[in-house]
């Protein structure tokens, strides 16, 4: 998402300089004839480059998203008329229990997320920065389950987590028969047991993305401070972690947003089972609006859920990536 | 009204991104008359073999009779028809045979218009087929014909009832209670059940409604969508009873119904379990999962235990079927297509390759194997046979019903909760 919107933004700024250069030039160009013809074919240059993106953004992008709204207000299974339902598909949806706690399901992810996977990403990216023995092989190893697809990792870890599989063999052999679980069974269990699975997918992103960052950190920057005496962690707490907060920041709005629109793993895995516990905004769409064809009511939730994201991507733009994009984006953009 | 309507289907027809031919009107280009060269699109959802072959024979065979009619013949993913055929009714387009499980489901199709009214083409043969083709009624008219028929029982592994010392297999509810005693005792997990998927949760309490319930007031649920009679409470407090036994796997919630060796299918196949509660489908389910397997020859089938004091007539069954309904587009061939796969000459084949049961009784003694021959004769003898609740139900009630069964057998709400799932589903509410 955020790179999409990157990428809309720089396909907003090419214009704009663009159309800044283009009077002073065809100022000067007035007397000169030659000029003008330039000026269209660039204009129309734009046009044929700029249209097909456009048309398909309108078209798979806005359209659907216009549409979702105009349903959202509409009782409709599918067939026949749409019967107006009034604001009555988002009163039932925000004072339903099972879209509350699919909220909170959500909600609990983004904080483990920020809690427990950041620090570990940024523990395991410093580590794999520093001159280790086949340090290639370890980060091929991290970066491995980010490659596979959602729900290829949803079958391998569903199948190690059934009762006596993979995961319970493996603890019990190593002596902590006690602490095999019902991994996916156990409505207070199973939300963590998901959020284990999601870590080790996405880690490997994480720390791919933080070594990055890692790289932009000049070493004589980390040279100068041992020289002023300051210890490895003083370097690693006052220079490394502010050099890195810029890729930090875009790790938190792609984490949250990722644990927002969390659907593909969880629907595999237990289709938001048992009895809801496991249940996020998506799957909330599906069992409750898809599957019950109620579709009226699916896109309001949809809307909703597209008013969360997209209201916590205006915010975190504004106050929380905004220092880091000053003058690059901002100034043109907005 | 009209208007929101025809901003509906354009609509539906953009959001789902579907062919640009979506919006046009198909229903006048195709010719009624039976001589002239007419073509079917078809779509069933036989993507595997014996069925695929199946169909793709009758068609081939079909044209052969009536050369001017030919076949598109498109196996869809079981999963897809739920999306693809509201989508293919809104828009202009439909196929014309499509895949029906008829009740509730089929109720709401008819609402989008497209669905052709097959009272009178039928009318000289439906007969034969008995009271299952009610099924695929509404509002007293034929909408779609069943090709098979669908009953479900608990299947039993022979081997590990003998293991536990059970001779007979039980008849009444107490008997279950004691035989699942037995099984623990001999450390087999009694009764495998696939709760991830939800609806195989729902089969116990509709039997247990089927058997507390009187056949004039299931007829009537499926009708006004209101449980009020107590004893849909009582079939919840059947479930909470029978749950109290523990009775399933170990992790039962997590486990689904037919995908891979640990599925329930697999328990059973593999001898991890003793019984499961499913359709006459399970044998071709466990031999995708398991092939070369020895469970075949183990395997047997009893039905659903009465229930003490239950108002429903024992003999009564739970269970549906699959079938095909035209579009109001599709010519005079259809609803004789139709007929012809409900002929012993297509039916024999479905019997007799145990595909599954026939909708026409005249070919169940082409049955081959014991315990298809076993259910056959079941569901013959059966007054009634109640559609699983969730496919007589419209959709939107169904699935609010296995919601609620399925939240119940992982701990949360009451029998109470479930009766007032349908109800307030069947009153328009979320």
């Amino acid at each position: 998402m955020s790179e999409a919107r990157v990428t809309a933004g720089m396909a907003d700024t090419i214009p704009a300089v663009a159309g800044d250069k283009t009077p002073g030039r065809s100022g000067r160009a007035a007397k000169a004839r030659p000029a003008r013809p330039g000026g269209r074919r660039k204009r129309l240059e734009l046009v044929l480059l700029l249209t097909p993106a456009t048309l398909l953004f309108a078209g798979f992008v806005l359209a659907p998203m216009a549409l979702a709204a105009y349903y959202s207000f509409y009782n409709w299974n599918g067939y026949g008329t749409l019967t107006s339902a009034g604001l009555s598909n988002y009163t039932s949806a925000i004072k339903g229990t099972n879209f509350q706690h699919s909220i909170w399901h959500n909600l609990i992810i983004v904080g483990l997320s920020l809690v427990i996977q950041l620090p570990l990403s940024i523990g395991l990216a410093m580590l794999l920065n520093r001159n280790l023995k086949g340090r290639a092989f370890l980060r091929l190893v991290v970066f491995a389950p980010y490659v596979l697809s959602e729900a290829i990792t949803a079958v391998i870890w569903y199948q190690m987590l059934q009762p006596s599989g993979f995961v319970d063999q493996i603890l019990t052999s190593v002596g902590l028969g006690s602490q095999v679980h019902d991994w996916l069974g156990s409505t207070s269990l199973v939300l963590y047991t998901l959020f284990v699975v999601i870590t080790w997918k996405y880690i490997g992103f994480g720390i791919i993305l933080l070594l990055a960052g890692l790289q932009g950190v000049p070493a004589e920057l980390r040279e100068a401070a041992a020289l002023d005496g300051a210890s490895s962690w003083q370097i690693t707490r006052h220079v490394v972690l502010p050099l890195l907060g810029p890729t930090i920041r875009i790790w938190i709005f792609l984490s949250v947003i990722g644990s927002l629109q969390l659907f593909d793993l969880v629907w595999i895995m237990t289709r938001g089972g048992p009895a809801e516990a496991s249940n996020t905004m998506v799957t909330y769409i599906y069992n409750f609006g898809i599957s019950q064809q109620q579709y009226g009511f699916a896109s309001a939730v949809a809307v909703i859920l597209f008013i969360i994201c997209f209201a916590f991507a205006l915010v975190y733009q504004r106050f929380v990536l905004r220092r880091d994009t000053e003058g690059a984006l901002t100034r043109v953009v907005g | 009204m009209r208007r929101i309507r025809t901003v509906s289907l354009v609509a539906a027809a953009a959001a789902l991104a579907l062919t640009a031919s979506a919006c046009s009107s198909s229903s006048g280009a195709k010719s009624s008359s039976s001589t002239g060269p007419v073509n079917l699109t078809w779509w069933h959802n036989g993507t595997t073999d014996p069925v695929k072959s199946l169909w793709a024979q009758a068609a081939a065979d079909y044209t052969a009779a009536h050369p001017n009619v030919k076949f598109t013949v498109d196996p869809i993913q079981n999963e897809q028809f739920t999306t693809k055929v509201p989508a293919a009714l809104a828009g202009g387009n439909p196929p014309d045979i499509y895949q029906q499980w008829g009740g509730g489901q089929l109720t709401s199709q008819i609402t989008s218009g497209k669905v052709m009214d097959l009272t009178s083409a039928v009318a000289s043969w439906i007969g034969q087929l008995g009271p299952t083709a009610a099924g695929w009624q509404a509002n007293g008219k034929q909408y779609g014909i069943p090709y098979d028929l669908h009953v479900v029982g608990f299947w039993y592994r022979k081997d590990l009832f003998a293991q536990a010392g059970i001779t007979t297999p039980p008849a009444t509810m107490d008997d279950l209670n004691a035989d699942v005693a037995k099984l623990k005792a001999h450390n087999i997990a009694p009764i495998a059940i696939g709760s991830k998927d939800r609806w195989p949760d729902a089969f116990y309490w509709d039997y247990f409604a089927v058997r507390e319930c009187s056949t004039d007031v299931l007829k009537q649920a499926s009708k006004d969508l209101k449980l009020d009679d107590p004893c849909w409470t009582k079939a919840g407090n059947d479930v909470k009873a029978f749950l109290a036994t523990n009775p399933f796997q170990t992790g039962f919630l997590g486990t689904p119904a037919q995908q891979g060796v640990g599925s329930s299918a697999g328990l059973v196949a593999s001898g991890k379990a003793a019984m499961e509660l499913q359709g006459d489908w399970e044998l071709p389910t466990m031999e995708g999962l398991l092939p070369n397997g020895t469970f075949k020859s183990q395997m047997g089938w009893f039905p659903f235990p009465s229930v003490n004091g239950g108002q429903g007539d024992p003999a009564v069954a739970l269970g549906g079927g699959d079938g095909f309904s035209c579009t109001t587009g599709a010519s005079a061939a259809c609803p004789d297509f139709l007929k012809y796969l409900a002929s012993t000459a297509v039916q024999d084949k479905i019997a007799s390759q145990g595909i599954a049961l026939p909708a026409n009784p005249a070919s169940a003694s082409k049955l081959t194997d014991p315990n298809l021959q076993q259910i056959s004769s079941y569901a013959s003898k059966a007054p009634y046979i109640q559609m699983y609740f969730d496919i007589a139900f419209p959709t939107n009630v169904g699935q609010s019903l296995d919601n609620a069964v399925a939240d119940f057998f992982a701990g949360k709400g009451t029998p109470q909760t479930i009766v007032q799932s349908v109800t307030n589903a069947g009153s328009g509410g979320k």
